[in-house]
């Protein structure tokens, strides 16, 4: 994400009158960034017209990331198009991108607890919050009870829906640690699989629910 | 000869062993094309045509290539060339970010001279209609017609007479990984991530169009998130993302959006069709008349079954296929059954029920005329009728009281499967005890990696998870089939197994005079090597691989037809409950019977039937692409509008996984084909007034309750 500011703030065109010109100015976000980047004067930044870049931190699977991003920016692309810590880079590609607009869950992780749709979740907004996505589950080799009882009952075909899907049955069980079947159908009615795992989905979340001792 | 073996001595074949992928895909490790990021990758992105039809007169992308961040823009269409469906490539761009690349999208000017479009099926065969294929005369194919017995006969002779028409619209394959691929080039040296169902036929397609010999393209699908018939070959984003790649001398990654997936990555035909059928008195089905036509939007083909599983002395039928402006259709999940199944069940029950019979007692005197698959079909009626209760069923259809209603009905389907000649594959043993499987074909979600791993296992007495198994990419040069028409496990199997043995033979000719035995006495079990004839000469697996020292038992194998079986039979049975005043349809139960010829992994073939018969609910009740006249654009193409199964609307669902031989066959689409017309034939029991339209949604049941 750094490479490309520099890009952006060394050309003498600014991006701001590309996006008038197309009518996209509006996209701007109105939530309050935490320290500008890039913008010219500080009331340019204020008039919410123009993408602001911001520099936010985020707690991810219990790690703080400097990460900059654009007002616009989601949680789901922070996490999937890599966070650069300035050395190696941090590729979070466990939740997919399928719908990116809140249709189907493949892109679920936990902000400050909850199960969110990371594409409908800006990463302004994720800042001070603790992140958990999929990767962030297992301890060391040791899968997280959901995880065992995914591989254990095949509640994964093609696997492009599971990490979603793991995270929120970790979730469902992290608020109801023994859901009734009805209760998992509707914990999970978030999420779409198209290979159609659902009924060995049902069956692991009923597993990780004893195992957790719920 | 090679054999299975009898199922007594199988330790793992017909067992439940969980995915080899299992922990890389619940962790989130497991890397698919849409997570590969390349050192200094760009996004790619692709303008779309808004319209239906048009003429595009001018492109001009200078703005977009003045965007920072843009790296560069390439034409998918040439300016006056026509644009034939609302989704069609025009151009295409390489950004440092996925956002910029959609600003430059916006910054594409282009104009375009509207033309008359059509997007429904009966507009585009009257007269007038636009013309949209410039290879037919009108927009409707030449009919293929197909005839046997002597059809007035077979009229003459029938005591009872249906007329029907029936309807299944267009289905999407929603993959929920869309259709994509990272390029990457070195020099002259492609290397592609492909979401792909065919790593070699993509190497190929990518090889030819850039004219490089094929050892200098490498295609790589390590994991793919569905495919469903829809993804062979590099398609036009995959070429586009190796041009971008090339000019931008960065590698690209260029994923569909989820709204082009709808558009433009396929679809199944729909189907209409008008059908006369008679039976005797007696319960013969004696004559079947068909005219009907589908549309694979600007493809060509629309083709459907019927007739269908049973036997008819004497039929015709003709069959065309009807050309709109709407993305083609593809190869989708058994192409041309489920929609034909679903007419040809409906049928039956309604030729039954005018015969006063029982649908199952005429489906057993007029099934299948193929013997081997009639057996077998045979006994999975009585299976079937036993699990889903078939007594239970109303005999006066509809004569339930209250509100919800219950009805039980069927439905049949049939398949090939049995794989074919044509891959390569090594299984190499180390001296460290280390033991590799490679060969060039994919996993797309059916479990193959697994059942490799567990072949090889069983064939060194090992367990699978200390198989490596390899595949989904060309650079080892072991080529294998695409992975469609479920010809995956037929075609691979035979030739893992065979390789597996002659390893196994190498290292048992190596080891025999070290431990003093017969090679032809030795035996692999248990992670030991030992002598049938002197138990006592017995070696642990990684202490007889120890004796290889610098060499390495690396063997390929051969496809032998005598290991796998086609021609497989599918029953299933539905249960379900209609809301008579919300006309809500609910699945309470679904029994699936499937043929699987000799089952590898039970568990993952389990999972298959459940999957196949979820998609084919999809197909019963929710699915349908829905075109918009007025504009010439789909309507629903996103995942809220567009509705696929969700949890919610999973019944209960008994997957059988039905052993009939000791030979192999690929399962992955025939279950997918019963479920809508066992479906259809269940509401009709539930409610007493048929369906003969899909989806059958709510407001289709209350029309026909009123
Ligand atoms: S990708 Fe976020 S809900 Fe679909
Ligand atoms: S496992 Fe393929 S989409 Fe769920």
């Amino acid at each position: 994400m750094s490479k490309e500011k520099e890009q952006t703030q060394g050309t003498p065109i600014s991006r701001r009158n590309f996006l008038k010109g197309v009518g996209t100015g509006a996209v701007a976000a109105s939530v309050a960034p935490t320290v500008l980047v890039g913008a010219e004067t500080a009331a340019e930044a204020q008039m919410g017209d123009k993408i602001t870049r911001a520099e936010i931190k985020l707690n991810i699977n219990g790690k703080t990331y400097e990460v900059e991003v654009e007002s616009r920016t989601t949680l789901l692309s922070v996490l999937r198009d890599g966070i650069d810590t300035g050395g190696e880079r941090v590729d979070l590609t466990g939740a997919k991108s399928i719908c990116d607009r809140g249709e189907c869950g493949g892109c679920t992780v936990q902000v400050g607890g909850k199960a969110v749709y990371s594409c409908m979740t800006l990463a302004l907004e994720a800042e001070g919050k603790e992140i958990t996505t999929v990767e962030g589950l297992a301890n060391g080799e040791q899968l997280h009870p959901v995880q065992e009882a995914f591989v254990q009952h095949d509640a994964l075909m093609c696997g492009f829906c599971t990490p979603g899907f793991v995270v929120a049955a970790k979730s469902l069980l992290d608020q109801n640690p023994s859901p009734s079947h009805e209760e998992i159908k509707e914990g999970l009615a978030g999420n779409i699989c198209r290979c159609g795992t659902y009924p060995f989905i049902f069956e692991a979340v009923k597993t990780a629910s004893r195992k957790i001792g719920g | 000869m090679a054999s299975w073996g009898e199922a007594r001595d199988s330790r793992l074949i017909g067992k439940r062993v969980t995915r080899l992928s299992g922990a890389e895909k619940a962790t989130g490790r497991a890397k698919y094309t849409f997570d590969i990021n390349r050192p200094g990758m760009l996004y790619g992105r692709i303008l779309r045509s808004p319209v239906a039809h048009a003429t595009i007169t001018s492109i001009d992308l200078s703005e977009a290539e003045a965007l920072p961040g843009v790296k560069a823009a390439i034409l998918l269409i040439e300016p006056g060339k026509r644009v034939r469906y609302e989704g069609q490539e025009i151009a295409a761009i390489a950004a440092t970010t996925n956002d910029i690349a959609k600003d430059a999208i916006r910054l594409i000017r282009f104009d375009y001279d509207e033309l008359d479009y059509v997007v429904d099926v009966e507009s585009a065969k009257a007269d007038g209609a636009p013309q949209i294929r410039d290879d037919w005369m009108g927009n409707q194919s030449e009919p293929r017609v197909d005839e046997r017995g002597d059809i007035e006969a077979g009229f003459a002779e029938a005591a009872v007479e249906v007329e029907a028409t029936y309807h299944a619209p267009v289905q999407t394959h929603v993959c929920l990984e869309t259709h994509g691929n990272v390029a990457e080039w070195d020099g002259d040296n492609l290397t592609v991530w492909a979401s792909t169902q065919a790593v070699f036929g993509t190497r190929q397609n990518l090889a030819q169009h850039f004219e490089l010999p094929e050892n200098q393209v490498r295609v790589i699908s390590e994991h793919m998130g569905g495919g469903f018939g829809s993804k062979f070959g590099p398609g036009v984003e995959g070429i586009a993302v190796a041009k971008l790649a090339r000019k931008a001398g960065a590698p690209v990654k260029l994923m569909l959006t989820r709204k082009a997936e709808h558009l433009v990555g396929g679809n199944r035909p729909s189907m209409t069709q008008q059908v006369r059928a008679g039976a005797t008195q007696d319960g013969r089905f004696i004559a079947y008349d068909l005219s009907g036509y589908g549309t694979g939007g600007i493809g060509a083909g629309a083709g459907f079954t019927g007739p269908y599983v049973y036997h008819v002395p004497n039929y015709r039928t003709e069959k065309s296929a009807v050309a709109i402006n709407a993305g083609s259709a593809r190869a989708m999940r058994a192409p041309g059954h489920p929609q034909g199944a679903f007419a040809m069940d409906s049928l039956m029950d309604e030729l039954a029920e005018k015969l006063g019979m029982d649908p199952l007692a005429f489906r057993r005197m007029n099934s299948d005329s193929d013997p081997r698959r009639n057996k077998i079909r045979q006994a999975e009626y009585t299976l079937g009728a036993q699990e889903i209760g078939w007594h239970r069923r109303n005999s006066v259809p509809g004569s339930g009281t209250g509100i919800k209603k219950r009805g039980i009905g069927m439905g049949c389907g049939l398949w090939g499967g049995g794989g074919g000649p044509g891959t390569q594959a090594r299984v190499t043993i180390h001296s460290s005890g280390a033991v590799e499987a490679v060969t060039g074909t994919q996993d797309i979600g059916t479990g193959i990696r697994t059942v490799i791993a567990i072949i090889v296992a069983e064939e060194l007495g090992l367990k699978p998870a200390d198989i490596t198994v390899k595949v989904g990419d060309t650079e080892p040069g072991l080529p294998s089939r695409g992975s469609g028409g479920s010809q995956t496990i037929g075609s691979v199997a035979p030739v893992i197994k065979t390789a597996a043995i002659a390893a196994k033979r190498k290292l048992f000719g190596h080891i025999a005079p070290l431990i003093e035995a017969e090679p032809m006495d030795l035996r692999a079990a248990g992670g030991r090597i030992y002598s049938a004839a002197d138990l006592r000469l017995s070696v642990p697996w990684k202490e007889a691989t120890g004796y290889l020292g610098m060499e390495t038992i690396s063997e390929g194998g051969e496809w032998d037809e005598n290991l796998r079986v086609g021609d497989t039979a599918g029953v299933q049975f539905a249960d379900v409950e209609v809301d008579t005043e919300t006309g809500l349809v609910k699945v309470i139960k679904v029994v699936a019977i499937q043929d699987c010829g000799l089952v590898v992994n039970r568990l993952t073939t389990e999972s298959q039937i459940n999957g196949a018969v979820i998609m084919g609910l999809g197909y019963a009740l929710l699915e349908e692409r829905i075109m918009d006249g007025q504009t010439g654009k789909m309507l629903n193409a996103n995942l809220e509008d567009y509705k696929v199964p969700g949890t919610m609307e999973i019944p209960e669902i008994v997957s059988i996984a039905y052993d009939t031989d000791r030979k192999i066959t690929g399962i992955g689409e025939p279950p997918t084909i019963p479920t809508a017309g066992a479906v259809a034939n269940a509401v009709y029991n539930a409610i007493g007034v048929r369906i003969r339209e899909l989806p059958i949604t709510p407001d289709k049941v209350l029309n026909a309750l009123s």
